[in-house]
């Protein structure tokens, strides 16, 4: 559980930890699917469009479209009381496959389903960079 | 599929005092409610030999309905505690009818509660609020839960241009029909407008789009419908049951405007050979306004899109064309976690038994139970009956 004030860090699973090396190094990777060519996202030992074991780590383009938003006023935790109000939003990647972030760089207001953005990244810890997006 | 219809009935139903509620624990509650059903149906604790449990948050145990079991001296034949959060309550019906029906089990009584307002520390509060969404992929953006719901409005509003006083006609119904239920949590009646005023919690549900923090338990007996007819009052009978299930996470969701309700309620409907058309009153999960408008459109009570326009001008209230939540639902009556929707499958009873007084559907022969739980997860449809054919 997250203490009061502390930001909930990811730890990283064996099956997660080429996507938060790729984020260290800023760079947003999905799985892809040698057999059929599928994207996915969270990384899975099968492809779930034809359970192929050939998922392959890839580079996305970084570029998404907000399929939903919304503004948070009252924040979960204390840790996200300096963040309000905060955009938390679903975002389809170029890809293909959707991923929950926040949308920053720009006014809360000024977010709109549809929105194209650009992943960015939020330094948490040395091992830790948080992808979130922002307006192209 | 038409396996259970009608061979399965309700013979107890009973809540115990819901809202708040510091001088039960959680076990407590479970227990009374248990014995209050037992009342209700005219039986002791020794005719029971199938108990269900859901989770407990507050009190929580590795074999919780052993624990039950234990606390009562029941020793039952079947046995097991189940936990598709806001859809516990059905789903724990559909297992219960199905053991009933192939007769592991004869007897089984349901207990459900919690007191997610009094028996929280700042911690376990704390941990309630942010554990909800997967840890590495969600929690990180800090989505609380109303968070979660509040993309699932946008995303309506943004497709069919639902507007936030219609979300609001839904918490409004709820508390008018709390206002008639003395049990209920939330009496005061509250306008449109009052909703609109509210605090905004997540964008763009506002504190009054949000359901209740409550402790309270419920409790029901279910039998074969042949055993049914030798209970104290009339069964309620099982016509129809249906799941749905299609993620655990929002992110991975399908679809943010239709959830596997629509699944739910169609395997449902042909279990019962029954329509939207045939039902009197339903009683819908509503942890949240958005939640109800959708349920309404993929139960088939509105085409997709309409639900905004569907809950206008009073059509969900009592004298209304299909009148939702009369007890108050989690909105207004109350709503301790898990057993949420066990409240309204006791005010369906009561209103199939016409017990209701002022909030009594007339002639109500039909009604429609459905819980979702999770983010949109898990969804399980029920349709009851006065009557077995």
């Amino acid at each position: 559980m997250a203490a009061p004030g502390v930001k909930p860090v990811p730890v990283p699973t064996k099956e997660t930890q080429p996507y938060w090396d790729g984020c260290k190094q800023h760079e947003l990777r999905v799985q892809k699917c040698a057999a059929c060519g599928h994207h996915q996202f969270y990384p899975r030992l099968y492809c779930t469009t034809c359970m192929s074991d050939r998922v392959e780590w890839v580079k996305t383009s970084g570029r998404a479209t907000v399929l939903s938003y919304t503004i948070i006023y009252r924040p979960v935790t204390q840790a996200f009381a300096g963040n309000v109000p905060y955009v938390v939003a679903l975002v389809t990647l170029a890809e293909g496959p959707q991923m929950m972030t926040n949308i920053v760089g720009c006014e809360p207001e000024k977010v709109y389903i549809g929105m194209p953005v650009q992943v960015t990244f939020d330094d948490w810890t040395e091992d830790i960079s948080v992808p979130k997006f922002k307006p192209v | 599929m038409d396996s259970l219809r009608g061979k399965v009935a309700i013979v107890g139903a009973a809540d115990t005092e819901v809202g708040v509620v510091p001088q039960l624990s959680a076990t407590q509650l479970y227990v009374k409610g248990a014995k209050l059903a037992l009342e209700d149906a005219g039986i002791t604790k020794d005719d029971v030999d199938g108990l269900i449990t859901c989770t407990s948050f507050v009190e929580p145990y590795m074999y919780h309905a052993e624990m039950i079991a234990e606390y009562m001296q029941i020793f039952p034949r079947y046995c097991l505690n189940v936990a598709t959060g806001g859809g516990t309550t059905l789903a724990i019906m559909h297992h219960a009818a199905s053991a009933i029906a192939t007769g592991v089990c004869n007897t089984v009584l349901i207990t459900m509660a919690d007191n997610m307002l009094s028996g929280l520390s700042r911690d376990k509060a704390i941990e309630a609020m942010s554990t909800a969404g997967h840890a590495q992929f969600e929690r990180p953006y800090g989505p609380p839960i109303p968070g979660f719901y509040a993309m699932l409005a946008q995303a309506h509003m943004h497709a069919y241009g639902t507007t936030s006083a219609q979300l609001a006609a839904v918490a409004v119904a709820c508390r008018k029909h709390a206002s008639m239920n003395p049990a209920a949590q939330m009496r005061q009646p509250i306008s449109i407008d009052d909703v609109l005023n509210s605090r905004m919690i997540a964008h763009p549900l506002h504190l009054l789009d949000c359901s209740l923090v409550s402790d309270g338990g419920a409790a029901i007996v279910m039998t074969s419908a042949e055993r049914a007819k030798s209970f104290k009052k009339k069964p309620v009978y099982m016509l129809g049951v249906g799941e749905g299930h299609s993620h655990e996470h929002l992110s991975q969701a399908r679809s943010l405007t239709t959830s596997a309700a629509k699944e739910a309620g169609e395997r449902a409907y042909a279990m019962a050979g029954l329509g939207p058309k045939d039902i009197d009153v339903a009683e819908l999960y509503d942890c949240f306004t958005p939640v109800v408008i959708i349920e309404l459109e993929d139960l088939g009570f509105c085409p997709k899109g309409e639900g905004g326009r569907f809950v206008e001008g009073g059509r969900i209230e009592l004298g209304g064309d299909l009148p939702i939540n009369t007890h108050g639902g989690l909105m207004s009556h109350c709503h301790p976690g898990h057993p949420g929707s066990l409240f309204s499958i006791t005010e369906a009873v009561r209103q199939l038994r016409g017990e209701c007084g002022p909030r009594q559907v007339k002639d109500a022969e039909v009604a429609f139970v459905h819980a979702q739980g999770g983010i949109m997860s898990t969804h399980c449809s029920m349709i009851l009956g006065k009557e077995n054919n």
